[in-house]
């Protein structure tokens, strides 16, 4: 058992295992999503999330050691945001079409989004700083943050928001839609994007290749719009 | 797949330095993303298999969620008491939007008659 230690000790310094950890770690969760057919509960996000969770607290893993290998994953999201390009130039007809649709979905369903997370939060209560944290919700993390620090909100609880945001809505996009009856493919992607942002795209590209890149042009989309009404809706809402 | 994703890591250092040149709001991928796609619509040349590692990276998106979910696990002491009712608000709220978003969609689409019902690959 000696030996097992020194080996866990030496092992668990090194960026490699909880590198190798996390991508073997998703790998399963989505073999998982794939054998129950992309159900919408069988989100890979949150699946390999919860997993990842428990072995740090079982082996009293602090975050920055495992955090010392995961963001070589991490980085990918910058050249990955890039790549969104990609699909939205092949489907350029389609997005060509669908303008004015889109931009008014877009305004509607970034007004409603902020509103509705504020307005709940002083209904339910909820202190100053978690419904600050609260109206970027639907933006990307990096753009939430900047928001959250304009407005003297508190950019850590801002990005827990953002993510919880993310993985909810791309549990609930697909029973929600389905019950509307909606089979419109670029709306349903569009609302995942606009509303759960970079992880609602990841849901959206599962379904549709068509719904992710609507969802691709949300998510950017609605990054710029939640950065510019946040600070301008805020004094009418507190 | 080499020279492709030193295209995206090239864009994507073009933009942050574009942020930080111009000091604007949005990250450096997103600039990143509009120069791509202004690039692709000049038609400008680009490494042949660009297509297919901008698919591949985009196919296991979800992955790359991972570390930041976990980060945020380890932050949800600092929610306290109020967990269960930011969680409320989030729910209510992600649900509004995405039926209003949704629907102004597909009822415009509809009206324009521009929709398109249910094409390739029937969904879940």
């Amino acid at each position: 058992m000696i030996n097992f230690v020194d080996l866990w000790v030496y092992l668990s310094g090194s960026p490699l295992l909880w590198l190798t950890v996390t991508l073997v770690a998703y790998i399963v969760a989505d073999a998982i999503s794939a054998a129950c057919g992309r159900h919408p509960l069988a989100n890979p996000v949150m699946m390999s999330v919860v997993f990842i969770s428990c072995v740090l607290v079982i082996s009293k893993t602090a975050f920055p050691s495992y955090f010392a290998g995961a963001q070589f994953i991490h980085f990918l999201l910058g050249p990955a945001t890039v790549a969104l390009a990609v699909p939205l130039y092949r489907h350029l007809p389609e997005v060509r079409r669908m303008f004015v649709p889109m931009i008014v979905a877009l305004i509607v369903g970034s007004v409603i989004s902020i509103t509705s997370a504020v307005l709940l939060a002083k209904w339910l209560g909820l202190s100053k700083l978690a419904t600050l944290a609260l109206a970027p919700k639907s933006a990307t993390a990096a753009i939430a943050m900047g928001v959250a620090e304009k407005i003297q909100g508190d950019p850590a609880l801002t990005a827990v928001m953002v993510i919880m945001t993310g993985i909810s809505g791309a549990i609930i996009v697909t029973p929600l839609m389905n019950m509307l009856r909606l089979k419109n493919y670029a709306a349903r992607g569009f609302a995942a994007g606009l509303v759960s942002h970079g992880i609602g795209t990841a849901r959206a590209f599962q379904v549709n290749p068509l719904a992710g890149t609507f969802a691709g042009i949300a998510l950017g989309l609605n990054g710029v719009l939640t950065a510019i009404l946040v600070p301008l809706l805020l004094p009418w809402l507190l | 797949m080499l020279h492709a994703f030193a295209v995206l890591l090239c864009l994507q250092l073009a933009g942050e330095a574009l942020v930080r040149a111009v000091g604007s709001p949005l990250p450096g991928p997103v600039i990143g993303l509009a120069l791509l796609f202004a690039w692709l619509v000049a038609k400008l040349p680009l490494p042949q298999e660009t297509n297919a590692t901008a698919d591949g990276i985009l196919k296991h998106l979800s992955l790359l969620f991972v570390p930041a979910g976990v980060g945020v696990v380890q932050q949800l002491p600092l929610l306290g008491a109020e967990g269960w009712k930011l969680l409320a608000v989030i729910l209510v709220s992600i649900a509004l939007s995405l039926a209003a978003t949704a629907i102004t969609f597909a009822a415009l689409a509809r009206l324009m008659k521009i929709g398109n019902e249910a094409p390739e690959g029937a969904g879940r």
